[in-house]
């Protein structure tokens, strides 16, 4: 609702001097749906049609085949278990650089974002050089007979690592924003730790931590290059979704590849969805805020 | 401590930190000090040695230039983007802004088969672009294509909350001191905007240095022709070339640390700026 009013009066406020010629308006959205078509939404259509191009026989098959369900059961795992690993992780992180001043915080806030600027690949490769075979724990792992590279561990492990910004990058801002006053009132009135953070702070932040649990889960689903490093690539063992997708676009069965990189492409459309919702909820009381400041 | 940290009432300090720093170590940090300390295992002429083979150079020379085209062709289009969304209304509008950001949300095979289909000889595009003697999948070209994909949120993004914060006032007063549209846009808007497409620019240029999923499809992977850097690593590894495989780590490990200082800066330009304005 918010944004319905602020967008009329700045569009009222735009007048003739500030506006281009319609021509160039109408030419500049072709230029951009047409770039977006071409790269976008060509892409997500053409992976649906190739998908179902053989029939619902030939998708439903590749879908409930035991190597993709036993892929899907591995996926739903990991991001299972990395999801809330890195959800405690982000809200520690948040609470610490948010509600306190410290010496090294912008050097922390860069080394939790530093997983994004590592290539997946790499992400994985530093795994295999400590838990691999020639690693520096490997022979004490083989000499117990514990596995990591090429089995489920590892690939917990690099799905971890890629995706521990995530929920962390969208809560610091947030609880930054808020301050600690009400915190801070809390503990006044003889609230404990857990009180105030359950009762004050949680409330405070559901929705951006939502936001990015949501982008969190998406990439731990669909992370390949780090996950294809640790992985091995066993069938019905150690194949995540992406991982079988390649598998079986390589032994030329693109019906199946599709069929299930299909999922993968409804996983990243409900997130999307999902993305939107959550974020409408971020932004509706801040704009409702300054609406009222400009009042 | 008292010097290290301001006086708070607030509990949970030492547990939310340690246990940051702890995760942070154990996750992020050992792992990735694990690049360097085992590349000291060799030595430094070994070392220049397995960076500079010309199958290597080919790649670092296909990696960059492939990524800084994709990245320009994202800072111009993300740049029409944002401003078609944040200026103007059409049909649409709300499901195009959703969209933009798919390639973030795509697992990244995904959009590597999708896009390898839609430009092979048969494809949908593909075939239209076969008789004019344009091969895209299986060459440099696709490569390009698909770090497109990859780097198109980037831009949009960062340009998006930039140019929805710009004053009318500012381009009105331009209006009545004489300045058409396209003089307003060059002196007042494009100024404002610049730090933005320049942070868009360079986080679209470094995600697609390091990106493997959605190329290795499309590219064909011939060394020497279209194979690039991540790439290669695994080559290596899958030789069981550790060194080898650790030492081009850690030359894109240097390169994306050096990047992720550039858009620090970056990022700090544009802060003060608009502080300033």
């Amino acid at each position: 609702m918010a944004t319905n009013t602020l967008s009329s009066t700045s569009r009222v406020r735009r007048t003739l001097t500030t506006q281009e010629p319609s021509w160039v308006r109408r030419a500049l959205i072709g230029l951009a749906l047409a770039f977006l078509t071409l790269f976008l939404f060509v892409p997500l259509i053409l992976i649906f049609y190739e998908a179902l191009k053989k029939g619902f026989d030939v998708y439903f098959a590749a879908i409930i085949e035991p190597d993709a369900l036993s892929a899907i059961q591995l996926t739903l795992t990991v991001a299972a278990i990395a999801v809330p690993l890195n959800l405690v992780f982000g809200v520690a992180a948040a609470w610490a650089i948010a509600k306190f001043e410290f010496r090294g915080k912008n050097l922390l806030i860069t080394l939790i974002d530093l997983p994004f600027s590592v290539s997946p690949v790499v992400s994985g490769l530093i795994y295999v050089l400590i838990f691999g075979l020639q690693g520096w724990l490997g022979p004490w792992l083989a000499e117990h007979d514990i596995k990591v590279i090429f089995a489920v561990t590892g690939i917990v492990l690099a799905t971890v690592f890629v995706t521990v910004p995530f929920i962390a990058r969208e809560l610091i801002p947030l609880m930054q924003a808020q301050g600690t006053e009400e915190e801070e009132a809390a503990v006044a009135l003889g609230a404990n730790g857990w009180q105030t953070f359950s009762r004050v702070t949680l409330p405070n932040i559901k929705w951006g931590l939502l936001y990015g649990t949501i982008l969190c889960n998406a990439r731990a689903m669909g992370e390949f290059g780090a996950v294809s490093v640790v992985s091995g690539h066993i069938r019905g063992s150690t194949n995540t979704l992406p991982l079988h997708v390649e598998i079986l676009y390589n032994e030329y069965n693109f019906a199946a590849a599709f069929a299930v990189a299909s999922l993968l492409a409804l996983l990243a459309l409900v997130t999307l969805v999902l993305k939107t919702v959550v974020e409408s909820k971020i932004t509706q009381p801040k704009e409702n805020a300054d609406e009222h400041r400009s009042v | 401590m008292s010097r290290f940290k301001q006086h708070s009432i607030l509990p949970g300090f030492n547990l939310a930190l340690g246990f940051t720093l702890l995760y942070l170590s154990l996750i992020v940090l050992i792992p990735l000090s694990a690049a360097f300390i085992r590349t000291t295992e060799l030595s430094w002429q070994e070392f220049w040695f397995a960076v500079t083979t010309p199958r290597v150079m080919a790649s670092y020379r296909l990696t960059f230039g492939a990524s800084f085209a994709a990245a320009l062709v994202n800072a111009v289009f993300g740049l029409l983007v944002a401003w078609v969304l944040v200026r103007y209304r059409f049909p649409g509008k709300k499901l195009i802004d959703a969209l933009v950001d798919l390639p973030f949300a795509l697992p990244t095979a995904v959009a590597g088969i999708a896009l390898t289909a839609l430009y092979a000889g048969n494809g949908w595009i593909g075939q239209y672009l076969e008789p004019l003697g344009i091969k895209v999948a299986f060459t440099p070209i696709g490569v390009f294509v698909a770090l497109t994909f990859i780097g198109l949120p980037f831009v949009v993004r960062t340009v998006q909350p930039v140019l929805e914060d710009i004053e009318s006032e500012l381009e009105e007063a331009a209006a009545m001191l004489g300045a058409n549209r396209l003089q307003t846009f060059l002196r007042i808007i494009f100024p404002t905007i610049f730090p933005a497409l320049m942070t868009g620019f360079a986080l679209a240029f470094a995600r697609a240095i390091g990106e493997y999923g959605s190329v290795i499809f499309i590219a064909g992977n011939m060394p020497m022709v279209s194979e690039i850097t991540p790439l290669l690593i695994i080559t290596k590894l899958e030789q069981y070339d550790y060194a080898g495989a650790t030492a081009l780590a850690v030359v894109m490990l240097v390169i994306s640390f050096i990047l992720l200082l550039v858009i620090n800066l970056l990022q700090w330009w544009g802060r003060r700026r608009s502080a300033l304005a």
